[in-house]
């Protein structure tokens, strides 16, 4: 025969770890919930809204290893800076498509585009970007010029592209196109020339 | 009195003769000057070292010139350097601290500043050479041996079972010791070649004619010595200059296509070694670091990029993007011999080069073409890159700009680009030639080019097939001797 007094403890023990696991199960789910919340792709701030411009863009094709300059219209803003950042998310947009002709990684976004007299346009682009971009000359030399003759087509004055990673110069993206340096609009128009050309 | 001048004359002579005879002895004992034997692959060399204080010290300019851009100047009490355009250092007469890169690092001993010639611990090698050359370097304090890179010559050795024993031994590259013979056995002294030491200095073979060999270095040479229990042995080695086989003399008939190396007459005992220098193999690409590039010789670099810790893309699970691109150098550059033409790799084995210095290293040797081999899953057949180049900036005096160094040879790789793309449709694989912002395309001196491998349908594993990996070799071979009358160059 059990005595009470231990019947009553081990019930009250039970009860205690059930309601432990009940709670180490919410606190779970709380994390796993914030943590989708940090890689979201959609941008901090407002959208922009009002008329929309036509625009030119940069679009790589994996599958052909070409650009193809297309014709869109999205909603820009009247700040020249902001207006590089607008132009680089809509690019952005195309390629987080799941029918992406160029696939980027999950999280790639674009910190910042920052705009420096005369003619320097440096992006910013975040960890992920260029730690999960694909590795090789073609696919990272397609990112390369897609990101930087989608600027130097629409925002005229801009002569000189720098790219970094995370707020740091980096020797490439992805072991391969080098980003030590900076890019000359002119080079890149004559690259992204060569590029829409089929092989 | 006339035996007393005598005698003493004669003490006067037999004086001044056993002075003569002490002061002599000294000289006849006094070590040969150490040296410090350097490997790397842009050269091999040999560097006196200084005794300053009972302290061995090394010139910094002699062991940096030859591997990169220097240019070192003093400046009262302090001396500074700048290496491969990029490294500054630092240093102040009298101090043991260096400061490289904007970090201090300590020398263990004071720096020595001797005629604008700065001089540094030999010890402090260790510390301050990685630093200065962006990559692994080591040495060997007790044998005055230093690698610069992963360099090292390794080798095995076996005996294989047969009536006539033979010592095989086998080097991951080539070699050319000098062999003497001595009691008991036959040396084999490497003084050029990087020759690192196997995983144990001792070697046995389980065989009673040569039971043994063992590896040492010392004075900046690497022996092997191998001991023999039944008279006197040979060594021969193979054209190419990688294998050595010891055998006994009483052996038959050497393999055709070997060297041998035979005593005249096995030495006595006692007897002073007897060298004997092995004929250089063929062919051995010429490493000089400077002299004039006109008329060039067609040779061409060949370089398997990423290595190391840069493995470049993970094609599969499996399949890293630089084992692909050394396994394609090394049947490219068999393509190439075999059209006579001169090859120098910059990666034999998986190891990391920075790319500073895979263009120094190319520069240096003026080749006449510069070829970066590169693996990717993504597309089809092999795209033919040359360099994108910034805007031309400016030139100061002799001195080229490390960004542009390309742009007079731009036409060059274009030629090249040109041919060998030819060459791969002629064999029906897709080429394309374009731009790309590569390194180290712009900083090359001569004709430059990166090959991109896809595979011809969808399957990344292709790359690894040898038979594709051949028919692609064979054709960028051809396009590369097809360009040799284009430029510039003599046969």
């Amino acid at each position: 025969m059990i005595p009470r007094h231990l019947i009553i403890a081990g019930t009250l023990l039970l009860a205690a770890v059930l309601g432990m696991s009940l709670y180490a199960w919410e606190m779970r789910s709380r994390a796993e919930a914030t943590a989708l919340r940090g890689t979201s792709l959609r941008p901090v701030g407002p959208p922009v809204t009002g008329a929309t411009e036509p625009v030119t863009l940069a679009v790589a094709y994996d599958d052909a290893g070409l650009i193809h300059m297309q014709a869109a219209q999205i909603p820009l803003p009247s700040n020249r800076q902001q207006r590089a950042e607008e132009l680089l998310r809509a690019l952005l947009n195309i390629y987080s498509d799941r029918s992406s002709p160029h696939r980027l990684p999950t999280g790639a976004d674009i910190r910042a585009v920052y705009l420096v007299d005369p003619g320097l346009a440096v992006i910013d682009l975040n960890a992920p970007f260029a730690n999960g971009h694909r590795s090789g000359i073609l696919p990272e030399e397609l990112t390369v010029v897609s990101l930087t003759q989608t600027l130097a087509v629409n925002l005229p004055g801009i002569f000189r592209i720098k790219i970094l990673v995370d707020g740091q110069e980096r020797e490439t993206l992805a072991g391969h196109a080098d980003l030590s340096g900076f890019y000359d609009a002119s080079s890149i128009g004559q690259l992204a020339t060569q590029l829409q050309s089929a092989p | 009195m006339r035996s007393t001048s005598l005698a003493r004359g004669a003490g006067l002579t037999g004086l001044v003769l056993g002075l003569a005879l002490l002061s002599a002895l000294p000289l006849a004992t006094e070590p040969a000057p150490r040296r410090l034997s350097v490997y790397s692959a842009a050269a091999n060399y040999s560097l006196p070292i200084a005794l300053r204080d009972g302290r061995a010290y090394i010139g910094l300019l002699e062991l940096l010139d030859p591997l990169g851009p220097l240019v070192a100047k003093a400046d009262g009490q302090r001396w500074r350097i700048r290496f491969n355009n990029r490294v500054q250092a630092e240093f102040s007469r009298g101090k043991s601290l260096v400061r490289i890169q904007g970090h201090d690092y300590d020398l263990g001993a004071p720096f020595l500043l001797e005629e604008d010639r700065g001089l540094v611990p030999l010890t402090s090698l260790n510390t301050i050479a990685p630093l200065l050359l962006g990559g692994p370097a080591s040495l060997h304090v007790a044998a005055d041996r230093m690698f610069i890179g992963e360099v090292g010559t390794h080798f095995t050795a076996s005996v294989p079972p047969s009536d006539h024993p033979s010592l095989v031994l086998q080097f991951t590259t080539a070699v050319s010791p000098t062999v003497t013979t001595e009691s008991g056995g036959l040396r084999l002294t490497f003084s050029h070649d990087a020759v690192v030491s196997p995983a144990s200095p001792t070697l046995t073979f389980g065989n009673k004619a040569i039971p043994s060999a063992t590896y040492s270095e010392s004075n900046g040479n690497a022996d092997i010595f191998v001991r023999s229990t039944n008279g006197s042995l040979v060594a021969t080695i193979s054209r190419d200059g990688k294998t050595i086989e010891v055998t006994s003399s009483s052996s038959p008939a050497l393999a055709s296509g070997s060297v041998a190396i035979i005593p005249s007459q096995p030495a006595p005992a006692a007897a002073p070694p007897i060298p004997q220098q092995v004929p250089p193999p063929l062919p051995v690409p010429s490493l000089a670091v400077s002299g004039p590039p006109v008329p060039r010789r067609y040779f061409v670099v060949l370089d398997a990029s990423h290595g190391g810790d840069d493995q470049g893309e993970a094609i599969s699970a499996s399949l890293m993007e630089k084992d692909l691109t050394l396994s394609f150098s090394r049947r490219l550059r068999e393509e190439l011999e075999k059209l006579g033409i001169t090859v120098l790799a910059l990666r034999e084995s998986d190891t990391g080069l920075a790319v500073d210095q895979r263009a120094a290293l190319a520069n240096s040797n003026h080749a006449a073409i510069y070829v970066a081999l590169h693996a990717s899953s993504s597309g089809h057949g092999v795209r033919v890159f040359t360099a994108l180049l910034p805007s031309p900036t400016e030139d100061r005096g002799p001195f080229r700009s490390w960004e542009t160094a390309q742009a007079p040879f731009r036409t060059y790789s274009l030629i090249a680009a040109a041919g060998i793309s030819s060459a791969l449709q002629q064999q029906q694989i897709p080429a394309r030639s374009m731009m790309a912002p590569q390194r180290p395309l712009g900083n090359i001196t001569e004709a430059a080019l990166a090959l991109e491998i896809a595979p011809l349908g969808t399957e990344p594993a292709q790359l690894a097939s040898p038979d594709y990996q051949h028919t692609i070799a064979v054709a960028v071979a051809a396009g590369i001797a097809s360009v040799r009358d284009k430029l510039g160059t003599v046969p």
